[in-house]
């Protein structure tokens, strides 16, 4: 894909709708002055389109920040409640990603993957012990790693579409199919739109390798190896959509960051019934 | 350093008997520093006053900072007479508004427009110049520095601090002191709170040992129940910010419309009763007092 097709992208990117399920919480939520704002900020914070909209502003130049916000919560005290109210106002009353489309995508199954990806993540990175104020990333990672393939969705559905029948039959993943057909995987593409909007860096580099295997002489785990997990628990999980049916199980060097396997992992994370049900709250009209 | 109010209250312009002794015009104070520059913080009806005050300066070079754009706090400008007077330059500043990414320019001249106002900005006679601030950006204007921190608002709004001479204010604009938006029981209560901590401590870094803090207090502290996430300030807030930032002096401001001068200066009175002795001393603002620093 050319720079200037990749430019082009961006500006199309700006008036990107978000996902019915949010679009319609945010329009009834906001309809209520009295609407609870820990409710208000929990439904904007799993719907992908609008927490990137949010972090974008926060993040941009006009404000000139010390160090970059990564959290609804912490743009809420920044900006505002209101504003950050009205940022997805301004979002959500440009229309919404439709259920179905020609690329015969799965919309709500898609956000479902999303935020089941940013929860993992988060309960991973939980059991990991990561300090509190950090776990938030790890629910961003999740939720914004496929950020790309709403991007393909909705400006090249046509090559998109042929991408998803490719990888239906779970042979190829997705992303290697997309490189073919599109030029540019989903992941590349959400990395382009995580730099050119100034989103934190560790975010960019998570979403740019969440497919990939990385071999580095840490032997803590790697910011991106949670969203690689959880992205593979999801299908383990059998749960949500994400249009890529190959399984790709942790490498050997993440199993030696972690200490151990997939499984090992999936069985040490409580609740996680529990946190699928919230989570398809969330995303199931 | 000279500080004038010109507009003490809050919300709507209320004038009337009740109000008479503190005036029922909105927000605007005059700083002045070193005579070059006619330093104004905000344009709400109280501009309008001043304007008439600086026709006997003329030309005059005005240097406007607005702290937000709601419009108790600039709907005096299109009436501010300087800006129809060929030789005035009249500098505005304010902060980028995010949700419909506009300047302060584009939105101040949305206030001059046919269905509005009669005149249009591209005619008025002064020269204008609109400049967005960053913030903690610092505006130089001969010896003077001025620097807005964000503060809490229902849109953004800068507190601005101004410094000349060894001597300094800051004025709030208005300011709720953000609240906790989740109960102890959620997962988001400690981080939340912590966010809240920085934010607070950011502003009482920025304003520390002020020799003058005009400070939004719309309510008393038993209004306010009813009022939280109205964007105002309390007098026990205003009293809280000033104390841990060491203040001097702390001035009580955007009087409620509402509340007449019999009601301000009872409640002024209970609190120099109970807080008299503290180490900050407490002022009501007032249209037409002056402080001379």
């Amino acid at each position: 894909m050319t720079e200037d097709k990749k430019k082009e992208i961006i500006k199309l990117v700006e008036k990107m709708p978000a996902f019915p399920k949010s679009v319609q919480r945010v329009l009834e939520m906001t309809s209520d002055i009295n609407c609870s704002p820990r409710e208000l900020v929990a439904v904007i914070e799993h719907d992908p389109v609008l927490v990137m909209k949010i972090l974008k502003t926060v993040n941009s130049a006009y404000f000139g920040l010390a160090s970059k916000i990564t959290s609804i919560n912490h743009a809420v005290v920044y900006l505002g409640l209101n504003a950050v109210k009205n940022i997805a106002l301004t979002t959500v009353t440009i229309g919404m990603l439709p259920r179905s489309n020609s690329a015969g995508f799965d919309t709500n199954g898609f956000l479902l993957h999303c935020i089941l990806a940013a929860t993992i993540s988060k309960l991973v990175a939980k059991k990991q012990r990561v300090p509190h104020e950090e776990i938030f990333d790890y629910f961003l990672t999740g939720l914004l790693h496929d950020i790309g393939k709403v991007v393909f969705l909705r400006f090249m559905p046509e090559k998109f579409k042929k991408a998803l029948e490719l990888a239906k039959d779970g042979k190829q993943p997705l992303h290697k199919i997309e490189r073919k057909i599109i030029g540019i995987d989903h992941a590349q593409m959400g990395y382009f739109i995580s730099a050119r909007w100034n989103l934190p860096k560790t975010l960019g580099e998570a979403i740019r390798h969440h497919h990939d295997i990385i071999k580095t002489d840490s032997k803590k785990p790697l910011h991106t190896d949670y969203v690689y997990i959880a992205n593979q628990l999801c299908k383990k999980l059998q749960a949500g959509y994400s249009g890529n049916f190959f399984f790709q199980d942790m490498p050997n060097e993440m199993k030696e960051r972690f200490g151990m396997g997939l499984d090992e992992i999936w069985a040490g994370l409580e609740d996680l019934d529990n946190e699928i049900e919230k989570s398809k709250n969330f995303s199931i009209m | 350093m000279k500080i004038r109010f010109w507009g003490v209250r809050g919300s709507i312009a209320s004038p009337g008997p009740r109000t008479v002794k503190y005036g029922g015009n909105t927000t605007c104070i005059s700083v002045e520093t070193d005579g070059q520059y006619q330093i104004i913080l905000d344009a709400g009806t109280g501009i309008n006053v001043l304007g008439q005050h600086l026709l006997k300066k003329l030309p005059v070079k005005c240097a406007l900072f607005i702290t937000h754009t709601h419009w108790d706090h600039i709907n005096g400008l299109p009436f501010f007479v300087p800006i129809f007077i060929p030789g005035n330059t009249i500098t505005v500043f304010g902060a980028f508004e995010p949700v419909y990414k506009k300047n302060i320019g584009e939105i101040l001249t949305n206030q001059l427009v046919y269905y509005y106002f009669p005149v249009r900005e591209a005619e008025l006679k002064a020269t204008m110049r609109y400049v967005t601030l960053k913030e903690r950006q610092t505006v130089k204007i001969g010896e003077t520095k001025v620097t807005g921190i964000l503060m809490s608002h229902p849109i953004l709004d800068f507190g601005y601090k101004v410094e000349y001479n060894g001597k300094s204010m800051f004025f709030t604009g208005d300011h709720e002191p953000p609240h906790n938006i989740y109960t102890p029981e959620d997962e988001y209560y400690k981080e939340y709170e912590e966010l809240i901590t920085q934010k607070e401590q950011a502003i009482i870094d920025f304003i520390s040992g002020v020799d003058v803090l005009i400070c939004d207090s719309s309510y008393t502290t038993a209004e306010y129940a009813s009022k939280k996430g109205w964007g105002h300030g309390t007098f026990d807030s205003c009293m809280e910010l000033a104390n841990k930032a060491n203040v001097k002096n702390l001035y009580f401001t955007h009087h409620e419309p509402m509340r007449s001068d019999d009601d301000i200066e009872r409640i002024y009175n209970e609190i120099i009763q109970t807080r008299g002795n503290d180490k900050v001393k407490y002022f009501l603002a007032q249209e037409g007092l002056e402080i001379d620093l």
